[in-house]
């Protein structure tokens, strides 16, 4: 990100317009696809990641049935649902916030970008109201399993992946949520204008892909039957 | 030049785009209604319900990548890199869970006793009903 360090930000002075041109690219829409393509190559890795524990939870849904539909009734489905709800929010505005930049609404960036930092902030609470009651009634991952009252054996592997996936998930929220105040405060220095507004558009990626991810959590861990 | 065209053919899309956006918002918000809705029917077996949900997902998904991450008027390259990483991802599946369904195949002709799978693995009767576990799980679960 050394491109970010050099730029010479002066939005008004007009010898200065191409400072955010790197001077390795010919034009804006080069440089601008390059960052993409860069982006989408690191959004590959990520749904790979995520990938693995998906097929590990298939298997072992397969290989456990009963535990596992067992196990998803400790869950709140209304929670998980109004969780969902706020992350496709959340990547509208973000959406919104790369149109404002592009067609240079500054005021209007700032607040679509504090709307989606406000959503992710709401997603971790209710993570963490969802995290204090497993934790309360001992509905941890592995050896650290401890509910009592179970008429279904091995509900402990659901809980291993519940925990590692979701965690893995809010891991990437926390991330975004610094990506996307990084970019809060580039755009409101006036770094963006219509040929340059890269950050928020690769930021607004990544902040897809962990909702993209979202949308299919929701349903495996929250409404098996 | 083409500059010109391309510019404004770019500033349409520019002015419908908070539009298609919000409609995209709103499909997405009545698919997750439809996913719920669809996850208190029982259709059949057990199955038919993931593979209904899954299907949403990924229109939900294919939304949220054409419009959102705008692959429908970007570059083919992007959609080609998500799109190899899914069917990488389908093969990390298919072999997997071909390996998990055709695992208690692979025992000696003829063979009367039963063999477990790895030495010292706990016997669970009903919790494995393609096989004994390969993999022991990391505790048992508690006693009470």
């Amino acid at each position: 990100m050394s491109d970010l360090a050099t730029v010479v930000r002066d939005e008004h002075s007009h010898e200065h317009h191409d400072s955010s041109l790197q001077h390795h690219f010919a034009t804006y829409e080069q440089q601008m696809d390059a960052g993409k393509i860069g982006m989408w190559l690191f959004l590959a890795t990520e749904i790979l990641l995520f990938g693995g524990l998906f097929v590990g939870f298939g298997l072992m849904q397969a290989r456990y049935p009963d535990a596992f539909v067992q196990a998803h009734h400790h869950l709140d489905k209304n929670l998980g649902f109004l969780n969902t709800v706020v992350l496709l929010v959340s990547s509208f505005t973000m959406v919104m916030a790369v149109h404002c930049a592009k067609t240079e609404q500054r005021r209007k960036t700032l607040v679509y970008l504090l709307i989606t930092l406000a959503c992710a902030a709401a997603f971790l609470c209710v993570k963490y109201f969802e995290y204090e009651h497993k934790i309360h009634e001992g509905l941890l991952p592995g050896k650290f399993y401890s509910h009592v009252g179970d008429t279904v054996p091995h509900q402990f592997v659901f809980f291993s992946f519940y925990f590692m996936m979701t965690g893995l998930h809010g891991l990437h929220i926390l991330g975004g949520m610094g990506a996307i105040t990084w970019v809060f405060f580039r755009a409101k220095r006036g770094d963006f204008n219509h040929k340059y507004y890269t950050p928020v558009d690769l930021v607004g990626l990544y902040w897809h892909l962990v909702d993209l991810i979202w949308i299919y959590l929701f349903p495996l861990l929250y409404l098996i039957s | 030049m083409s500059e010109t065209t391309h510019t404004s053919t770019h500033d349409n899309h520019d002015a419908n785009a908070p539009k298609i956006y919000a409609a995209v918002l709103g499909a997405l918000l009545i698919l997750t209604f439809i996913t719920v809705g669809a996850s208190k029917i029982q259709f059949g077996s057990g199955m038919v319900n993931v593979v209904i949900a899954l299907t949403i997902a990924t229109v939900k998904a294919s939304l949220v990548g054409l419009f959102f991450m705008h692959l429908i008027h970007d570059k083919a390259m992007n959609a080609i890199i998500l799109v190899s990483s899914f069917i990488f991802l389908g093969v990390f599946i298919g072999f997997c869970y071909t390996d998990q369904s055709t695992r208690d195949d692979l025992k000696p002709v003829g063979l009367k006793v039963k063999v477990p799978a790895v030495a010292g693995a706990p016997a669970v009767p009903g919790a494995a009903p393609t096989g004994a576990p390969v993999a022991a799980p990391p505790a048992a679960a508690p006693h009470h």
